[in-house]
């Protein structure tokens, strides 16, 4: 264990163990990381049962908040807590640097690519993405061709899944540019947090999240169709069954805006409006919850009910912003993901800061060999599919599973993709009354308007089933705070 | 607002009336079948059955603790007492963003209460304190919706729901017990008894008194649950407040003028402010609490024409 430690912080470790993967409070050799001092000594000091008595009190609060995500295909219980961890996650202000800087460019990049490929495709004809790649990607929308989007932003809110290597580099793992959520979460788990441990808050110097409701609206604002000086802002959900229900309502409330249903809005004239009970208002910009298919039963699905018939030719009209824009999915389609180093370099013409995680192409002869002859060692994920269902992690898989998915490659090979099993980083997190290190992510919430805003911070999620991969909070994740600090 | 916002502030307000009502009547009846004398107990439920508006699943199979925990907890009878929290909750959740936390938490916390296993089994043990217990998160969250909620039509719907709901399950109350009330049975102690009891039911008791002190009689308990201006659970005062909260929603709206639902309310409120009590009593007394009733249903109907569900055509004609 490492010198100058004292007995405490030992007692508070125990049998934690440590190997090969990055832990984010304890170096190599055992010591706590200096960033992570003052906690581990905070930590150390506590009475046993203390942190257990912070916890319950923490998951009471959410509980009668009503702050829950739903889980679907179950009659009892439809209504669950975010599982939440006590112990706030911690990213210094060197590191929060890269983070931001590379966000910033990869986004900008990528909504480039967006526009470049709805309108002129340079990037296709110089070849630098393979055409097939685009086209084929279900999340393509033949719809956007040529439609002039509003100041030129298709995604203007992101948030991008990060992982630490076991190098301490932080790589992008996914870029969630359709709907992403879990930004509610962020917020209100700084609000418990502050409660639960206030000193500590304090002495650490935490950069603020809170004004991020602020940020979004004006980010909304800030693409209001031309003359629309004080446009009138709704947020667009599926309703209350869905599992982000509570984030939606939380960020109307926190904005001040109207949350709408599709049952809610009409179009006339290529105008949108929604029922009120003063008549018919007119409806500005739409911050979409909702999914491309289900947005527009005239364009989009037709048997979909959650969206308004005509918000598509209202869209494309230029009388209402409809944000993000549709067809974004395509640029955060896995196979896609591939080529994000490259789209970086063609349009900024700038090395990427933020890396990539190596992924094989299973429309490329030599990856799909690779792969198949190694699905025991790799993670295989399906380019569609999001919130971790349709995976395969290798070192966990039988081989029966490995049969099905390599059977599957075969026969689809452009809806798969590989990557090698990440040993993500770990933090410790409190399990039962002591310490034990869990796999984190990270998801920052970027938001672009005039220009790109990341608040500092974002939901750190965990994988809270001892040595497990998958983070999604529909497959058993929970979450943290995490504190990005003031620098020095 | 949004209509469908309106739409479920005002049920939810209503479910939630609904609850108290029925709390509040079990309750009551529950304690008038401790006395031996007066009616059976399947009369006194059979009356509580139709002054619950007739629901379905509940007839009298003579045990009295089943029956009770039915109508407070059988979350699939639309009758009872969860059944209405829920749909309360449920209203309220698709409208999280218009309610503060104070309402949605107290709610919440209400509906975790019907809910939980504990609750459930100190029923049958005392009865009378879970029934309390649920009116206390009633009124909690009645008060939390005052003090932490603008004033504007939100709240208005809001106090729409309540009134209006409360003044036709008075009526229907009314309707049911006015013929026992004005043709007493048994002997004086349990006449009282019956007094004090319908009186509790609309937690009128006590303010009685202070009007006409403890000298109850029938025309009089009549008089002050349907014409007393200011007792809150009185048909008029609750009429009052349906007209009060119509006017604010329209005037802070200003779009179209519903006349038709401002004459249906009209209508209502000077039947109510300009008929004596000897006038009801000496007339037909149980066609003019029907007429409440349908009148109240009528305007149900008038508000959800011009606030909810109104047609596009004519409101883009505007």
């Amino acid at each position: 264990m490492g010198a100058g430690q004292s007995a405490e912080v030992e007692t508070l470790f125990g049998d934690y163990p440590l190997d090969r993967a990055f832990d984010e409070m304890r170096e190599p050799t055992g010591a706590v990381r200096p960033h992570y001092k003052a906690l581990a000594e905070t930590l150390a000091r506590l009475p046993q049962d203390e942190l257990e008595r912070c916890k319950q009190s923490a998951e009471l609060s959410f509980l009668t908040q009503g702050i829950t995500f739903t889980v679907y295909g179950r009659d009892e219980g439809t209504e669950r807590i975010f599982p939440y961890d006590l112990l706030p996650r911690l990213v210094t202000a060197q590191e929060w640097d890269r983070i931001e800087r590379g966000l910033t460019q990869r986004i900008s990049a990528l909504n480039h690519f967006l526009r470049d490929v709805y309108s002129d495709a340079k990037i296709l004809n110089d070849r630098v993405v393979p055409r097939e790649l685009v086209y084929s990607c279900k999340h393509y929308r033949r719809q956007m061709r040529g439609l002039q989007v509003p100041r030129n932003v298709y995604i203007a809110v992101v948030g991008s899944d990060l992982l630490r290597l076991d190098s301490g580099k932080f790589v992008v793992l996914e870029d969630n540019l359709r709907v992403p959520s879990g930004v509610s979460y962020m917020l209100t788990n700084r609000r418990v947090m502050k409660r639960t441990f206030p000193q500590l808050f304090h002495s650490y110097g935490v950069r603020p999240i809170e004004h991020y409701p602020q940020l979004l609206l004006s980010t909304l604002r800030s693409l209001a169709p031309e003359g629309r000086p004080e446009p009138n802002i709704a947020l667009l959900t599926p309703g209350v069954y869905n599992s982000a229900y509570f984030e939606h309502t939380y960020l109307a409330r926190q904005m001040g805006i109207d949350l709408v249903e599709g049952r809610d809005l009409v179009t006339h004239d290529n105008i949108v409006y929604m029922r009120t009970t003063d008549g018919l208002k007119r409806v500005d910009v739409i911050y979409r919850r909702v999914d491309d298919d289900f947005s527009d039963p005239l364009v989009f699905r037709p048997d979909s009910a959650l969206g308004c018939a005509g918000l598509f030719n209202a869209y494309r009209a230029g009388n209402v912003t409809v944000t993000n824009a549709f067809g974004t999915g395509l640029a955060d389609d896995k196979a896609l993901y591939a080529y994000v180093p490259r789209i970086i370099r063609y349009y900024l013409d700038e090395d990427p800061i933020l890396p990539n995680v190596e992924t094989f192409l299973m429309t490329e002869e030599k990856d799909r060999k690779h792969v198949l002859a190694n699905l025991d060692k790799l993670v295989v994920k399906a380019v569609g599919e999001s919130g971790g269902y349709g995976m395969l992690i290798g070192p966990h898989s039988t081989a029966q599973q490995r049969e099905e998915f390599a059977r599957q490659i075969e026969a689809n090979p452009r809806n798969y993709i590989a990557q090698p099993t990440l040993d993500f980083s770990r933090a410790p997190c409190l399990i039962g009354n002591h310490l034990e290190p869990r796999h984190v992510d990270l998801r920052p919430y970027i938001l672009f308007g005039d220009k790109v805003n990341i608040v500092p911070g974002g939901l750190t999620r965990v994988a809270l089933e001892k040595g497990s991969l998958v983070v999604n909070s529909s497959q058993g994740g929970g979450s943290k705070d995490t504190w990005v600090l003031e620098s020095q | 607002m949004l209509s469908r916002v309106a739409d479920s502030l005002y049920w939810m307000s209503r479910y939630l009336e609904r609850a108290e009502n029925t709390v509040r009547q079990l309750d009551v009846t529950m304690s008038l079948m401790l006395d031996a004398g007066g009616s059976s107990a399947e009369k006194r439920w059979g009356q509580l059955l139709v002054s619950l508006g007739s629901p379905k699943g509940l007839e009298w199979n003579g045990d009295l603790d089943a029956m009770a925990s039915r109508l407070v907890f059988d979350s699939l009878n639309h009758a009872s007492v969860t059944y209405c929290v829920n749909g309360a909750r449920e209203n309220a959740r698709q409208v999280r963003e218009e309610i503060s936390s104070e309402q949605w938490q107290r709610l919440n916390r209400l509906y975790h209460q019907m809910h939980s296993a504990q609750v459930q089994s100190q029923f049958r043990s005392g009865i009378s304190d879970t029934l309390a217990t649920v009116i206390d998160g009633i009124h909690l969250f009645k008060g939390v919706s005052d003090t932490t909620m603008i004033h504007g039509q939100g709240w208005q719907f809001i106090r729409l729901g309540r009134y209006l709901e409360r003044a036709y399950a008075t009526a229907t109350m009314l309707e049911v017990y006015q013929p026992g009330l004005l043709a007493p049975q048994g002997g004086e102690g349990y006449q009282h008894l019956e007094q004090v009891g319908l009186l509790r039911c609309c937690t009128a008791f006590e303010a009685y008194c202070q009007v006409y002190t403890a000298d109850l009689s029938a025309d009089r308990i009549l008089e002050f649950l349907l014409l007393n201006r200011d007792f809150p659970h009185a048909i008029r005062y609750c009429v009052e407040g349906v007209r009060q909260s119509v006017d604010a929603i329209q005037r802070t709206g200003g779009r179209r003028s519903p006349e038709e639902l401002t004459a249906g309310i009209g209508r209502l409120h000077a039947m109510l402010g300009f008929t004596t009590i000897n006038e009801i009593l000496t007339g037909d007394t149980a066609a003019f609490l029907h007429s409440i009733r349908e009148q109240c249903l009528r305007i149900h109907e008038l508000i959800y024409r011009y606030y909810v569900h109104y047609s596009i055509q004519s409101a883009l004609a505007v």
